[in-house]
């Protein structure tokens, strides 16, 4: 077994559907309007559109994209924090490719490389700290960004750097919490979500049980989810069956990976190096109490915040963006009056266009002609 | 973002620094295996096991028997449709 092929067996697929379509027929929502079920993730949006997940499913199901996107949801203000950061002479600034094209309140990073800054992309922190330790005479800064998914390894890398005596590698952290983030969500007037996917790979890391409270205090289910479309089938499936006998219940479909308690080799750095930020300003939702981490004192030496003089300015969108109401699932990609024309993947203009993850770039390339004949 | 892809554990390389081989869709890839070692697994215990890779990292080790069955329940899904659909036929 591989763990992938497995799990896109089309005629399993079939026959899901089949079940999905027969729960669907037997639930009914008050006011006849479709259940709407969010995919937390980023990445299940991802696969909803790669795998054409959308069209094979009845017409009074609809996914709400959510706000798990981490490049998404960066404010103009953090990419024009980077770019002060990575305009020093002296600074090699390291970033995943997905934060290169974000634009910042006058340019992206990638724009600033164009100029002849000495950005670059790397796979992995571990990458960002062999070019610290091949470059002794820079600063070399990792632009930390993501979920609990990616915290661990940004945590690993800060301590294995201090365990090697590098003192030349700074961490610019901008990871984000989800939990606090699904409950801003639920707080939102207006909210009619009937149901979750769990972000699966961030459950590896927390496990199911901080989920509960969505359960308990919202009387609303939540599956925490795999990646490839039976997994994503199967889930939609299970939250349509609580749907329909009335519960509300936080289960695991990704059992193969996520446990209830989650994984405490993978807690323990990230509890060792960062602590709660009061809040942090999200693209298109505003401000989030606790819902980021920064690195605490006894790591401070490696904290880009104190080395380097950043600005918090907030830096609102262009009025014609809209991708807060997208990410509150408000308004579908297609119906922002930029969509498709002033802001496309090739130039975007709102941050939901940028990662392939966002629900813009997401419906653009792979759903935008479908919809258009929908929309008619 | 938190895209993950299974890989599996090929040799450890450096057990100091926690790191192993893994065979990653063909290609082989050196990652970092802090977050999967514990009580359950040393690391030479990991050596041909599948985990879950992301950004270089290793986060969990997959559990064969739970895939296992998660398969068996998507085969009882079809199973039951396929029961229905007879009883159905049959009625007709």
């Amino acid at each position: 077994m591989k763990y992938v092929d497995e799990f896109r067996d089309p005629d399993k697929a079939k026959k899901l559907l089949k079940e999905i379509d027969k729960l669907c027929s037997e639930i009914t929502l008050p006011e006849d309007r479709p259940i709407q079920i969010m995919e937390v993730c980023g990445g299940h949006t991802h696969s909803i559109f790669r795998y054409g997940l959308k069209q094979l499913l009845p017409d009074n199901l609809e996914f709400v994209h959510g706000p798990g996107c981490p490049v998404c949801v960066l404010p103009r203000s953090v990419v024009d924090n980077c770019i002060r950061i990575a305009e020093h002479d002296d600074v090699i600034f390291t970033t995943f490719g997905d934060a290169m094209r974000v634009p910042g309140s006058t340019k992206s990073l990638l724009d600033v490389k164009a100029e002849g800054g000495d950005i670059r992309m790397v796979y992995s922190p571990l990458d960002a700290l062999t070019i610290a330790q091949k470059n002794p005479d820079k600063r070399v800064v990792f632009f930390g960004l993501g979920f609990e998914t990616t915290m661990p390894s940004t945590a690993l890398s800060i301590m294995q750097a201090k365990k090697q005596g590098i003192d030349n590698f700074y961490l610019f952290c901008n990871h984000i919490t989800i939990i606090p983030t699904i409950k801003a969500v639920l707080d939102s007037p207006g909210m009619r979500i009937d149901g979750f996917l769990g972000p699966g790979h961030v459950s590896l890391i927390i496990g199911t049980q901080p989920y509960r409270f969505i359960a308990d205090d919202y009387h609303k289910p939540l599956v925490a989810a795999g990646f490839e479309p039976l997994d994503i089938l199967q889930s939609v499936w299970m939250v349509l069956k609580q749907l329909k006998n009335g519960e509300a219940k936080i289960e695991n479909q990704y059992s193969r990976l996520v446990h209830e308690e989650g994984n405490a080799s993978a807690l323990s750095p990230i509890q060792e190096v960062f602590e709660l930020r009061e809040f942090f300003e999200w693209r298109g939702l505003g401000s989030i109490n606790h819902s980021g981490v920064k690195v605490n004192d006894k790591y401070r030496a490696f904290d880009a915040e104190v080395e380097f003089d950043l600005k918090e300015v907030t830096v609102t969108d262009p009025d014609v963006c809209q991708c807060g109401e997208v990410l509150k699932g408000v308004l579908k990609p297609w119906q922002c009056k930029v969509f498709g024309k002033e802001c496309t993947p090739e130039k975007p203009l709102g941050a939901l266009m940028v990662s392939t993850e966002g629900a813009c770039s997401a419906q653009y390339s792979y759903a935008q002609n479908i919809d258009l004949i929908n929309k008619k | 973002m938190c895209l993950g892809i299974p890989a599996q554990i090929k040799e450890i390389v450096d057990v100091d620094n926690q790191i192993a081989m893994v065979d990653l869709s063909g290609v082989s890839r050196e990652v970092n295996i802090a977050c999967v070692l514990d009580d359950t697994y040393q690391s030479e215990d990991l050596i041909n096991k599948w985990v879950l890779v992301h950004v270089g990292f290793a986060l969990s080790v997959v559990d064969e028997d739970e895939a296992h069955k998660t398969l068996k329940i998507l085969d009882e899904i079809g199973e039951l449709s396929a029961t229905m659909d007879d009883l159905d036929q049959g009625s007709k």
